[in-house]
């Protein structure tokens, strides 16, 4: 009979991890988990695998959205500026190449050369990376900061790279880099969560 | 020969009448999505980019013949860029017959205006909104809709 309690415990919370984690994802303050996923070079490559970063900017985003698109250079512009700062970008594409074949891994491979992607770029194939992070939309950033000199990251941001999609000249409120600052500075981000219009991550149809 | 007149009359009208997709600010969105009325809206918010969105978009036309004699009422709102409105949304709007009422929302940054329309939105599309305020009901849905889901969900939300 004793014995029987903690099983139960057990299952219970198996139950309730499965209904609730996959759909609710992180909140600002949750623990990460580290992802071993496909690069465009064919190599894996973990949060795990840079001992020098101080956490990472992990952007789920695709070749086919324009929001997307339109966002490229802001992301590459992000690498650029934070990588340096021990915060370098991770970009991950969570879409389903059936449903998407613009997003297929040949086509992740052409679409980081020709614009010379200065991160990796990688395949989420069983979408689990996306499930877990409760990313929904492309692009969705989340803001990653490693604890202590270990392997365990925290999530410090989530959402939105800026206010204007449309236009990189008319931003107005640089949501990631105000939330960057303040990080760096090891401050929490006053805003630590922002909300933007994305396409909707194409789901494998179960 | 005067037919001829009013041939041309219908012949110009009638594109002119389908391509009306008014420029709204979330002021005035708020104002429709909070009617006191016994009318059951659903209010699909789609992107002429956003192919799961397109794909759907003939389910909410086909709310209106369905439910033709009840007190239901189609109300697709754009998230396109406003400067795409003339370019990209009236062609869209004309060229596939949309019979729904067509808006756009004009709001440039979604984190200042995404919660008051629903908490529960993350800001994927398409996103769904089924509303009766007389009978205080309202669900919402982050997805993308089949015709016999949103059938089903109508359904389940008119019961």
């Amino acid at each position: 009979m004793k014995k029987l309690v903690p099983f139960l415990a057990a299952c219970l919370l198996l139950v309730l991890s499965s209904y609730v984690r996959p759909m609710a994802g992180y909140q600002v303050g949750d623990k990460a988990a580290d992802f071993k996923l496909k690069n465009v070079d064919g190599k894996l490559v973990s949060l795990a695998d840079n001992k020098t970063a101080k956490g990472y900017i992990v952007v789920f985003t695709c070749n086919t959205c324009p929001y997307a698109q339109a966002y490229e250079s802001r992301i590459i512009a992000l690498h650029q500026k934070y990588a340096s700062q021990g915060y370098p970008v991770v970009a991950i594409n969570p879409n389903d190449p059936a449903l998407a074949p613009g997003d297929s891994f040949a086509a992740m491979q052409a679409q980081a050369k020709s614009k010379k992607y200065p991160f990796p770029y990688l395949l989420d194939e069983t979408q689990q990376v996306a499930q877990s992070y409760g990313a929904t939309r492309t692009p969705h950033l989340y803001v990653l900061t490693r604890q202590g000199t270990g392997n365990e990251f925290k999530v410090s941001y989530i959402g939105a790279i800026d206010d204007n999609s449309e236009d990189a000249t008319r931003v107005k409120t640089k949501y990631v880099e105000n939330a960057m600052t303040e990080i760096l500075a090891g401050k929490p981000a006053t805003t630590g969560s922002t909300k933007a219009i994305g396409c909707s991550i194409k789901w494998r149809k179960a | 020969m005067k037919l001829f007149p009013l041939a041309a009359a219908l012949l110009f009208a009638l594109p002119s009448q389908a391509q009306q997709v008014a420029l709204i600010k979330l002021p005035e969105l708020q104002k429709r999505l909070s009617r006191k009325t016994d009318t059951t809206y659903v209010i699909n918010f789609w992107a002429t980019w956003c192919a799961p969105c397109v794909k759907e978009l003939p389910y909410f036309e086909q709310v209106n013949t369905t439910y033709a004699k009840q007190k239901v009422k189609v109300l697709l709102i754009s998230m396109d860029y406003a400067s795409q409105l003339d370019k990209k949304v009236k062609p869209f709007v004309l060229k596939r017959g949309l019979k729904s009422e067509v808006v756009l929302l004009n709001e440039a940054d979604p984190n200042t205006w995404m919660d008051k329309v629903d908490g529960k939105w993350s800001g994927a599309l398409p996103f769904t909104l089924m509303i009766n305020n007389s009978k205080q009901k309202r669900v919402a849905y982050e997805k993308e809709f089949t015709q016999p889901e949103l059938t089903a969900a109508l359904q389940k939300f008119l019961q």
